[in-house]
């Protein structure tokens, strides 16, 4: 479905991601996991074609990524990133359509796409009509994937969708995200540094640190057979507060 | 100077041409260089190479002072006596802009003085006799009557009670008191027949010298300011018991004898019409040119009634036909305004579309090609340092290279055009590039074409600061725009440049007042306007 063979990015001095070669599963979602400024933006902005790389090549249907196809395969793509990137000046309706009216899409297609959208992400109706300013952020998060979903895309990218929510709203959405993802049936790839996400949203983890991927793998195999200690560090580190409550515990 | 014979010729050739096309009434009515409106002014600009078409008009100009706007009324009123037909005289600017208007064919007559075309207008040639002058203009295509009658030539003078305490009635007198101040019309100081000449011959010791426009030297005198000014021998202020003129002991001041200037190919096609214009040779003392401007400077007289009282009284016979001129040229302080306001708006107009249409497109082009669009902020910017005079004056050389009328609407025009580019250009850039990295990465994800992320997206999000560019760029103008009165471009500066040399301030505050208040107009008005342009959902976003 989507794979990438040895492609690299420098910014100046910085390596950005070293060659790496990965094959996404069709219909499978990978979670891209590492601390921050590892290069997982920076592997989803070359997916989209927003930057090109230094070396290597993109393949999206067998077919290779390149100037004269990359809009028509980015209207194959769903992407959405961390701070939504919605345009304040349009209402949410008119955010999620934009693409589709430009693509002549009639008005009941439209509406029949934003109605199925509105139930599978669990977006009021009348927040349609809305200008982001007047959404929660919760509800900012649900536009932009509707507003990725609308084409219907075969292949979803997610950067750090969940980041910037409360752990309520986060929770509520990582459990719509799954159906979303089961429902859409398409390839996805969702970028998070939150090790419990990646495993409750993922089939497959890729764990990357300073512009390498360290393993790929099930969640199993990183935690049973981790390739070097960083692995078990990096899941390690991810603390649940259960584990206070019993450390104070032992103690008394 | 062939030239200009030649270009006028093809002038009327098009014209013909025009004529079969049915455009010569709006052409007409657009006049020379009045704008009539902003579709006359667009008309204007398309039918550039056939502006001063329309040989059957006579057209008249006229300098920024009262003498000689009252001359060219008489002219205009003995014109059209004789069946002429044109508009009224234009006041079109300085003896320079006046001069090229006649070369260019732009105007058919004024009145000039011999001292001025010898010492200014063809000063190079160092001419000296009138015979000589006569020949210089004739080489030119340009005839020169004999002298009207007066001769305005510069004067010193001073308040008549303080010559009398200083028992100062002659030139020679002043080397006696060096601590006099002086105060000099710009001209005056800078000319070499005029202050340096009397300096030497008199031995003048004064170094307190200040150059001032000569409006506003009299007003210095009688603040106590300065202690004598230059004055022209018929300046109104002469004719009452204030001034004191001093004697030019030793002859020092030249010829300053008004004089018809005309274009040899009109009276050619008009022989009845300049024997009329000249019987005014000879006919206008020096003291009746002093009280007919004592009529429009102190009594606040219109130029056009002075001059055809004048003629009346000179010649009677002419009566019926100046009255009916009266009748049909008083205009009243509504319709004047009416008029200025209608010409204000088309160059503000017209130059602000222009500006829009340039500006916007440049904007979008330097904010993505950022080098270029450094050269492209550098080169507008250098335009705005430009001292707006100055920019008019410097529009006028090339405009007239490109044969191209250079004065009038279409010069000012040009300039105010040249001057909205910057917070056009500029704002639109500051618009574009503070869109924030994440949208314009959504809109690019999203698979939409860069013209459509452009219309859809970027220009949406930068419509308030591109509003904004386009607001400051509208009342900028209208305040600029009063300048355009130098160069006999109409509008609200023309009020204010009659006012200021006729020392009227009830016509400086007209324009003044007119132009403040079409200001305040144009902001509310793009304040409205932003309520369409600018999307609800941004409005919203700063509301919160
Ligand atoms: N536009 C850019 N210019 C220069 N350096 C960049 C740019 N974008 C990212 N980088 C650098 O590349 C590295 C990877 O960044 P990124 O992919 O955003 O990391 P992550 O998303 O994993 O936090 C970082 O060191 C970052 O500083
Ligand atoms: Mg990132």
């Amino acid at each position: 479905m989507l794979a990438i063979h040895g492609i690299s990015k420098c910014y100046g001095q910085t390596v950005a991601l070293h060659p790496a070669t990965i094959s996404f599963i069709a219909g499978k979602t990978t979670a891209l996991i590492g601390p921050s400024g590892c290069g997982k933006s920076t592997l989803l902005r070359l997916l989209v074609g927003l930057i090109p790389p230094d070396q290597g090549i993109i393949q999206f249907d067998g077919e290779e990524l390149r100037e004269d196809n990359l809009q028509a395969i980015r209207r194959r793509l769903g992407y959405v990133i961390q701070e939504g990137g919605l345009f304040p000046h349009l209402t949410a309706r008119d955010n999620i359509s934009l693409m589709a009216s430009r693509l002549d899409w009639s008005d009941s297609q439209i509406d029949e796409r934003l109605s199925e959208l509105c139930s599978l992400t669990k977006f009021p109706r009348d927040g349609l009509n809305r200008f982001p300013a007047e959404l929660s952020g919760g509800q900012r998060q649900r536009v932009s994937l509707m507003r990725a979903l609308m084409l219907r895309p075969k292949v979803l990218l997610l950067d750090e969708p969940l980041g910037a929510l409360d752990p309520l709203i986060r929770a509520d959405l990582q459990r719509d995200l799954r159906e979303i993802f089961r429902a859409a049936e398409a390839t996805v790839i969702l970028v998070t540094h939150d090790m419990g996400e990646a495993a409750y949203l993922a089939d497959s983890i890729v764990l990357m640190r300073a512009g390498k991927i360290v393993q790929q793998g099930l969640f199993q195999d990183l935690w049973r057979q981790p390739a070097d200690e960083y692995v078990t560090e990096f899941i390690n580190a991810q603390r649940s507060p259960l584990e206070t409550m019993t450390v104070e515990g032992e103690a008394q | 100077m062939n030239s200009n014979v030649s270009n006028r010729a093809r002038k009327s050739d098009l014209c013909k041409r025009a004529q079969s096309a049915g455009w010569s009434q709006r052409q007409t009515e657009a006049g020379y260089s009045r704008p009539g409106g902003v579709m006359a002014i667009m008309l204007m600009i398309l039918l550039i190479g056939m502006l001063g078409c329309g040989d059957q008009e006579v057209r008249f100009g006229a300098k920024l002072f009262p003498e000689s706007q009252i001359l060219a009324e008489m002219l205009w009123h003995l014109s059209t006596s004789a069946g002429g037909e044109g508009p009224r005289p234009k006041s079109v600017g300085d003896t320079r802009v006046v001069w090229k208007a006649l070369l260019e064919g732009e105007i058919d007559a004024y009145v000039d003085y011999t001292g001025t075309i010898r010492e200014e207008t063809l000063r190079s040639e160092n001419l000296t006799t009138d015979a000589e002058v006569r020949t210089a203009l004739a080489s030119r295509g340009i005839l020169m009557s004999d002298s009207l009658g007066f001769n305005n030539t510069y004067a010193i003078g001073m308040l008549e009670s303080e010559a009398a305490r200083l028992g100062i009635s002659k030139i020679s007198d002043l080397t006696q008191h060096p601590d006099l101040k002086f105060g000099f019309s710009t001209a005056f100081v800078d000319r070499q027949d005029c202050w340096p000449a009397l300096q030497s011959s008199y031995g003048l010791p004064q170094t307190d010298v200040s150059s001032m426009e000569h409006a506003i030297a009299y007003s210095a005198l009688a603040d106590g300011a300065i202690d004598v000014l230059d004055l022209y021998s018929t300046d109104a202020e002469l004719a009452s018991e204030t001034y004191r003129r001093l004697e030019d002991d030793r002859g020092v001041f030249p010829e300053y004898n008004a004089v018809l200037l005309y274009r040899q190919d009109f009276a050619e096609a008009h022989p009845e019409i300049i024997k009329e214009l000249l019987t005014l040779v000879g006919r206008i003392s020096e003291e009746e040119m002093q009280r007919l401007n004592t009529r429009v400077k102190v009594d606040n007289k219109v130029a056009v009634r002075v001059a055809g009282d004048f003629l009346i009284s000179e010649f009677p016979e002419l009566r019926p036909q100046i009255q009916q001129q009266f009748r049909q040229r008083d205009t009243s302080l509504a319709q004047r305004i009416g008029e200025a306001t209608l010409d204000h708006l088309s160059l503000v107009g017209v130059s602000l579309l222009a500006a829009v249409l340039v500006g916007v497109p440049s904007g979008v082009i330097s904010a993505r090609y950022q080098r270029l669009g450094q050269i492209v902020l550098a080169a507008v910017g250098i335009v705005q340092t430009i001292p707006a005079l100055a920019l008019l004056v410097m529009l006028m050389v090339p405009l007239s290279y490109l044969e191209v009328t250079s004065i009038g609407a279409i010069p000012a025009i040009l300039a105010l055009f040249l001057y909205s580019l910057l917070p056009i250009v500029r704002n639109t850039v500051t618009g574009l590039q503070s869109i924030p990295p994440a949208v314009r990465e959504s809109a690019t994800a999203l698979g939409l074409t860069s013209f459509d992320q452009l219309r859809f997206v970027e220009l949406p999000l930068a419509s308030r600061t591109i509003m904004a560019g386009i607001k400051t760029a509208a009342v900028i103008n209208v305040g600029f725009a009063t300048l355009g009165a130098l160069i006999g471009a109409g509008g609200y500066g023309e009020p204010i440049m009659q006012g200021i040399t006729s020392q009227n301030y009830g016509l400086i505050m007209e324009g003044a007042l007119a132009a403040a208040g079409l200001a305040v107009v144009v902001q509310l008005l793009f304040e409205g306007l932003e309520l369409f342009v600018v999307p609800k959902g941004l409005r919203i976003t700063t509301a919160k």
